[in-house]
């Protein structure tokens, strides 16, 4: 009995977690819904005897793992969502009715097969879980479990040396920095100190608001430029300060300036 | 008991199946093979239970150190690709198909 309520409240959560992770525009969110599918899996291993891997899953999965894929995120730029745009005419539709005809297919051979009850774990966890598993793995796998540890020996080292930059040039100091800074001033006339703060209004305290000009303008250097993408994209942001930021964008790309990707804000 | 499990687990790999084939985002594309990699331990440790035997288990462990060599070596190369071309979508690592 408990072990069916268990199961059905975990099944419901994971399920929509995992639709949430597919179908979710912000792969934050994406991350944070394999998390929770992840955890609830932990939770049916520990329901089904196999308190060893629930406990490795959340070890492995939610901490190490998740952990990877919010840093690769966080490098990569957090609001780097999908496009909508379809390349192939047609995928999304049939990818959809090839997922629903696969888990019509998988569910169907399931629900055909006989199964006898299930045997259950006892007379094997009889020494405990833990001993069992670690006599089987250093017995009859102890072969695969050898390899495993040059399998993750490659693997460190492979990601050392993907993820390894050799610096083609000398590292910028201090004084090249400003000199830049200075050059594009005469240049482009780009203010070369800092940029201005945002404002906080009376109604607003946050980043997102503008700073005010001594004339009373809107002055958008003082916004944050993931921020305003994030909120143009919601709506919410004060129209001004849309209009301003779309004329520099359309004033850049008629300059021939490239949108600048994330992490390049120049001097910031 | 053992359908249902079953039945959660071949649900789970068809909701990442179809999450690679849609998503653009290499990332995400990344999550929804994890997804699928997960709903196979689950059923891994479902057959465990099922046949009396330990060796569900032992199987489902070796694919989560599997998954996380994979994970590893995808995220880096993810990051390398978007160092040099500055995208993370997998349309626009297409170099090779020209």
């Amino acid at each position: 009995m408990g072990e069916s309520i268990t199961f059905w409240v975990l099944a419901v959560v994971s399920v929509i977690a995992a639709l949430g992770l597919v179908f979710s525009r912000r792969a934050v969110y994406s991350a944070l819904m394999l998390g929770v599918v992840m955890f609830s899996l932990a939770v049916l291993y520990a329901v089904q005897d196999a308190p060893f891997l629930a406990a490795v899953q959340i070890i492995v999965y939610t901490g190490a793992v998740m952990m990877l894929f919010l840093f690769v995120l966080m490098l990569v730029g957090v609001d780097s969502s999908d496009s909508l745009v379809e390349t192939i005419r047609g995928q999304r539709f049939w990818a959809v009715l090839a997922g629903l005809a696969f888990a019509a297919l998988l569910g169907l051979g399931i629900g055909n097969a006989v199964l006898s009850p299930p045997k259950g774990l006892a007379a094997a966890n009889r020494a405990g879980n833990v001993p069992s598993l670690a006599e089987l793995i250093f017995t009859r796998h102890v072969f695969a479990f050898e390899v495993t540890s040059a399998l993750l020996i490659t693997a460190a080292l492979g990601a050392m040396v993907l993820a390894h930059r050799e610096r083609a040039e000398p590292k910028q100091t201090q004084k090249d920095l400003s000199r830049a800074r200075f050059v594009r001033f005469g240049q482009l006339g780009r203010n070369p100190g800092p940029l201005p703060g945002p404002g906080t209004y009376a109604r607003h305290n946050a980043i997102d608001m503008p700073a005010l000009l001594p004339d009373g303008s809107v002055s958008p250097l003082s916004v944050n430029r993931v921020v305003a993408r994030y909120e143009a994209a919601e709506g919410t942001l004060p129209p001004e300060v849309e209009r301003i930021l779309q004329e520099e964008a359309l004033s850049e790309r008629a300059n021939g300036h490239v949108a600048r990707p994330l992490g390049e804000e120049d001097g910031k | 008991m053992t359908t249902h499990y079953l039945v959660l687990s071949a649900l789970l790999f068809a909701i990442g199946g179809v999450g690679v084939l849609v998503r653009r985002n290499a990332i995400v594309v990344f999550m929804c093979v994890e997804l699928m990699l997960n709903a196979c331990n689950l059923a891994f440790v479902t057959f465990a239970r099922q046949n009396g035997n330990l060796d569900g288990q032992i199987i489902a462990f070796f694919v989560m150190i599997v998954a996380a060599a994979e994970v590893v070596i995808g995220l880096a190369i993810i990051v390398t690709i978007f160092r040099t071309r500055r995208s993370a979508s997998v349309d626009d690592a297409s170099l090779l198909k020209y």
